[in-house]
């Protein structure tokens, strides 16, 4: 149907791709455009923006509270991302093999992916509760007093990852799925023939043959984790005592909360900062230990 | 025919952005004359939309020149939403603001001064409204709002318990002293407590004052949070839950609303607000209220909610009319007491009388007694980052983690940079 001429191709092209393209312009390029302006201003949304030049990127290196929520953010992503790595890779492996209800279970694992986040965190902030909790309760049965969890600065970072990777662990173990369908049966089957033992199979063949996928999930994961909010806000609204404050909680209490637009853009500039050179690294580190197939 | 329709396409996609950017014209006049006004609420929730729409429906029939067009959003969402579209110049004509926020709003300058309009109102009496109700809503000596309703927190208790353990139940005269008394009688090991407050920002500033304290001077040029009463009163606070023990501590509460707890009996007594009414009135025990206890002097919450017109309305005339007739008309007035939802700020004794007979609770006439000694939110511009960092700091008392003193000198720290701004 594409007509001769280049030109009446292009414009085909083009008339597909414009809604997605305005949509993306309107709600998403120019906004990020605007917040990049923005973070060189004082705006209180109700008056005019004043130009302030860096004075906000300088604020934030003297701001001890935007340190605070960097620090619980790289604890929550140092806590969160090794544990939803294992516990997705396990189920995966787990389903990977020849049983029965496997897709059953598949399935399973994938409903808290497509859930809610506010859902998710109402009902485990009630499985959390140290006297009713089901949390507590099942810990009891081993003799094991449970914490005050969300009221504990000590635990309720933790009970966040826990949430947190109960609800991921879906998503993880997909994409972990496909990466062991791709790896070939023959390499397996050479191994056996060699006497390899199940966990020799799985340290040389299993492992490097994953390193894409699981490249692929760290990018995914650190980007998704630098971001965690929904959560941190239903359960614990960054206390207690501010030791589950998060950075994009920072940005949303300035934005929306402090009148300080303009600091929150700066902030959020500093943020993308951050994920993109962590982002950077790890494609430089890649190479040392991602394998690609030849 | 192929080309044609891309070129539709495309076309009808370019219609669209360009009508979407170029928007409505917004004056809200029609050709007959005929304003609409833009309002905007969070204080009916679903509960109370229809008697919102009663009051639209009143106010259009005695104006039939203005008709109001309202959008509701939740609490936690109405001020996101409000600031953006204030923020898009598409701003409501008038707003809900509560009194803490509506500090914020006129010292940035968003609200239109309404003085003018009310010298030019001849129907428009302010005697109408509580006076310093009426005040709470004035900015740098100028009216920027219009109140509507207020509520307050008093001291409310169970006669029942009281009378099982034989303690007298709270008068006037009571100060803490008489109230952890009472407490510590009807304290017992069926779960009950003997009384209750939380350990928060918004207790603690009126609970200073009960002691003579208070976190700034009168105009808000000074710190005086951390004065020997306030490590007192904090220290009080705390003393119930952890000396005393007539007062559950969060662990022991384990997640249930201090509301929750004294519906299943098991507080004595609660400082709650009077927006509780409602959902105390089925409970299988007696209960009443009455004024807080203080220590040195009396000293009770108040909130209030008022009706501000935007500064960009093109309709101020308009604007003014229907924030004066839901803050002093008595159409207004009576359907929100009719229907429970918060308390008006007039003066008309008639209406008065009608909420004073309901029951329960019996002594209603608390809630007016209470306005005598009433202490308004120690509000600052930079409002939200100062009951953030109190929280915070609360929190660490909480937890053990910093004592009352070292607390309330780092409040005093910080919030000497917030006022300067």
């Amino acid at each position: 149907m594409v007509g001769d001429k280049g030109w009446k191709k292009w414009l085909v092209i083009c008339a597909f791709l414009l809604p997605n393209f305005i949509g993306f312009l309107f709600f998403i390029g120019i906004p990020i455009l605007a917040s990049l302006g923005l973070s060189f201003t004082k705006w209180d949304l109700l008056t005019s923006p004043e130009f302030i030049g860096v004075e906000n990127y300088k604020a934030i290196w003297h701001d001890a509270e935007f340190w605070a929520a960097l620090k619980n953010t790289l604890l929550f992503i140092i806590l969160y991302l090794p544990t939803v790595l294992v516990v997705a890779l396990g189920i995966a492996m787990l389903l990977n093999k020849k049983m029965k209800g496997r897709t059953f279970f598949r399935a399973a694992y994938f409903i808290p992916v497509i859930s809610s986040w506010v859902a998710v965190s109402l009902i485990w902030k009630w499985l959390f509760n140290p006297a009713y909790g089901l949390v507590n309760y099942f810990l009891s049965w081993f003799g094991i007093n449970g914490p005050d969890w969300l009221q504990d600065p000590n635990w309720a970072m933790i009970a966040i990852v826990l949430t947190s990777v109960w609800k991921d662990t879906g998503f993880v173990m997909v994409l972990f799925l496909a990466g062991l369908q791709n790896i070939s049966e023959t390499y397996y089957e050479a191994a056996d023939i060699d006497g390899a033992t199940p966990f020799k199979k799985f340290l040389h063949i299993t492992i490097p043959l994953l390193t894409p996928t699981t490249f692929f999930i760290l990018i995914i994961s650190l980007i998704n984790s630098f971001q965690v909010f929904d959560q941190v806000m239903i359960m614990t609204e960054g206390g207690p005592a501010g030791s589950t404050t998060v950075l994009v909680q920072k940005i949303y209490n300035h934005a929306f909360r402090y009148f300080e637009m303009g600091y929150a853009s700066a902030v959020s500039w500093v943020l993308f900062l951050i994920i993109f050179i962590v982002t950077l690294v790890q494609n430089r580190l890649q190479k040392r230990w991602v394998d690609y197939e030849q | 025919m192929k080309k044609t329709g891309i070129f539709a396409i495309i076309l009808l996609l370019l219609i669209g952005i360009v009508a979407g950017c170029s928007g409505e014209s917004s004056t809200g006049k029609s050709k007959d004359g005929v304003v609409t006004l833009k309002y905007f609420a969070f204080s009916p929730g679903e509960a109370h939309e229809k008697d919102l729409k009663a009051m639209i429906a009143a106010f259009e029939k005695q104006n039939p020149k203005i008709k109001v067009d309202y959008e509701l959003a939740s609490f936690e969402d109405y001020f996101t939403k409000l600031q953006t579209q204030i923020a898009g110049s598409n701003a409501p004509d008038v707003f809900e603001l509560n009194y803490e926020n509506f500090v914020s709003y006129a010292a940035k300058g968003a609200l239109l001064e309404l003085d003018p309009l009310i010298k030019k109102d001849k129907e428009f009496n302010p005697d109408s409204i509580n006076k310093k109700a009426y005040e709470a809503f004035q900015y740098d000596g100028k009216q920027y709002g219009m109140v509507e309703s207020f509520s307050n927190v008093v001291l409310f208790y169970n006669k029942d318990l009281f009378d099982q353990a034989g303690v007298e139940y709270p008068s006037e005269s009571w100060t803490w002293k008489e109230e952890l008394e009472a407490a510590e009688k009807l304290t017992n090991n069926k779960g009950v407590w003997g009384t209750y407050a939380p350990v928060q920002f918004w207790e603690f500033y009126k609970t200073i004052a009960q002691n003579g304290g208070s976190i700034f001077n009168e105009d808000k040029t000074e710190v005086t949070v951390n004065s020997p009463e306030n490590v007192e009163t904090l220290t009080w606070m705390m003393d119930k839950m952890n000396k005393y023990h007539v007062t559950p501590t969060e662990k022991e509460m384990s997640g249930q609303a201090n509301e929750d707890l004294f519906k299943a009996g098991k507080i004595a007594m609660l400082r709650t607000g009077i927006w509780m009414f409602d959902g105390f009135k089925d409970v299988p025990f007696k209960w009443d209220i009455a004024l807080e206890p203080g220590n040195t002097q009396k000293a009770h919450h108040f909130f209030a909610n008022g009706l501000a017109v935007s500064k960009k309305t093109k309709n101020a005339e308009s604007a003014w009319k229907w924030a004066q007739f839901m803050s002093s008309s008595e159409e207004a007035a009576k359907i929100r007491i009719d229907s429970s939802w918060e308390l008006p700020a007039v003066t008309d004794e008639a209406l008065v009388k009608g909420y004073l007979e309901k029951s329960p609770p019996e002594s209603r006439e608390v809630v007016f007694k209470a306005l005598d000694s009433l202490v308004v939110p120690p509000v600052i511009e930079e409002w939200s980052k100062l009951t953030d960092m109190f929280g915070k700091e609360l929190d660490k008392v909480k937890l053990g983690q910093e004592t009352p003193e070292n607390a309330l000198k780092n409040v005093e720290k910080e919030l000497q940079t917030l006022i300067k701004k």
